[in-house]
């Protein structure tokens, strides 16, 4: 088997692995109960998934056409950088907007300190 | 440390005007000296040999790729299981962590593990609220990882 095969594999074997967890995720978005459970799926398709689609997309150029491709990992930073913040904003604006958690929830310490909050803003 | 890592760049450019060789050779050569040459001096510097850092960074990254395995993997056995008998919830995480940049980073690092999700830091920043997938028997399980994460993220700002 020669260099450039073997390099081809390796980058298609990434490609694949990252798009199957990519297709999890969905799956985990159309399966799980509300929104906070969600967004884990999602955030983590954009975590995982990525990094090894672009790694893997990476590794091809590199070997397949000699070419360095800097940008790949450009993107694989600023996704890293983005993906938690979008997470978070959407999370808890969902939860100041008072979206309930699923049914199957155990607990939410947030709701307590919140309706604290509100209770002492009311008092004032 | 930016200081350090400046006097180690102007050092590799002393060691390049030496010797007239423009180079990248030259240049890491020249890099390589100075940073021995300032772990000899690391005693004058006010915040300690600045690569301990370089080496805490690395540390992190590595703890978080292996975080990310992890963690992945078991959100993806919920996901496919017949039954999901997860059980989410929301608890609060007390950190010890002081400044923005460190709590930032720990609020990044918590969202990208999947698995927990950082639903809110308290107005003191003493607090973080997360979201957990499964709250079963790992709340003792989570804070174990913040406590890596945490620790890890000390030994690079301080």
């Amino acid at each position: 088997m020669s260099a450039g095969s073997q390099s081809e594999l390796v980058a298609v074997l990434m490609i694949l692995v990252g798009t199957i967890f990519s297709f999890l995720s969905t799956v985990g978005l159309i399966r799980l109960p509300d929104v906070y459970t969600r967004t884990h799926a999602a955030s983590k398709s954009s975590t995982l998934g990525v990094l090894f689609t672009m790694v893997g997309t990476f590794i091809f150029f590199l070997f397949q056409e000699g070419y360095f491709s800097i940008r790949l990992f450009l993107g694989i930073f600023f996704i890293f950088l983005t993906a938690p913040v979008a997470a978070h904003a959407i999370t808890r604006s969902a939860h100041r907007a008072n979206v309930e958690l699923a049914d199957i929830s155990v607990q939410d310490d947030l709701q307590k300190v919140r309706s604290k909050e509100r209770e002492g803003a009311e008092a004032e | 440390m930016a200081l350090q890592i400046l006097l180690n760049f102007s050092l590799a450019f002393v060691w390049m005007f030496l010797n007239d060789d423009w180079s990248p050779t030259a240049m890491i050569i020249g890099f390589l000296l100075g940073l021995g040459m300032m772990y000899i001096f690391r005693r004058f510097f006010k915040g300690g040999f600045y690569f301990r850092k370089v080496i805490a960074v690395m540390k992190l990254l590595l703890i978080f790729m292996r975080e990310l395995v992890l963690s992945t993997w078991s959100v993806i056995k919920v996901v496919l299981s017949p039954k999901m008998d997860l059980r989410p919830g929301i608890f609060a995480l007390p950190t010890q962590l002081k400044s923005d940049v460190e709590i930032t980073l720990l609020a990044s690092l918590i969202t990208l593990t999947p698995g927990t999700l950082t639903l809110k830091v308290s107005d003191d920043g003493q607090t973080l609220y997360i979201h957990a997938m499964d709250l079963s028997d790992r709340d003792e399980a989570i804070a174990q990882i913040q406590n890596t994460f945490e620790k890890a993220i000390m030994e690079v700002t301080r």
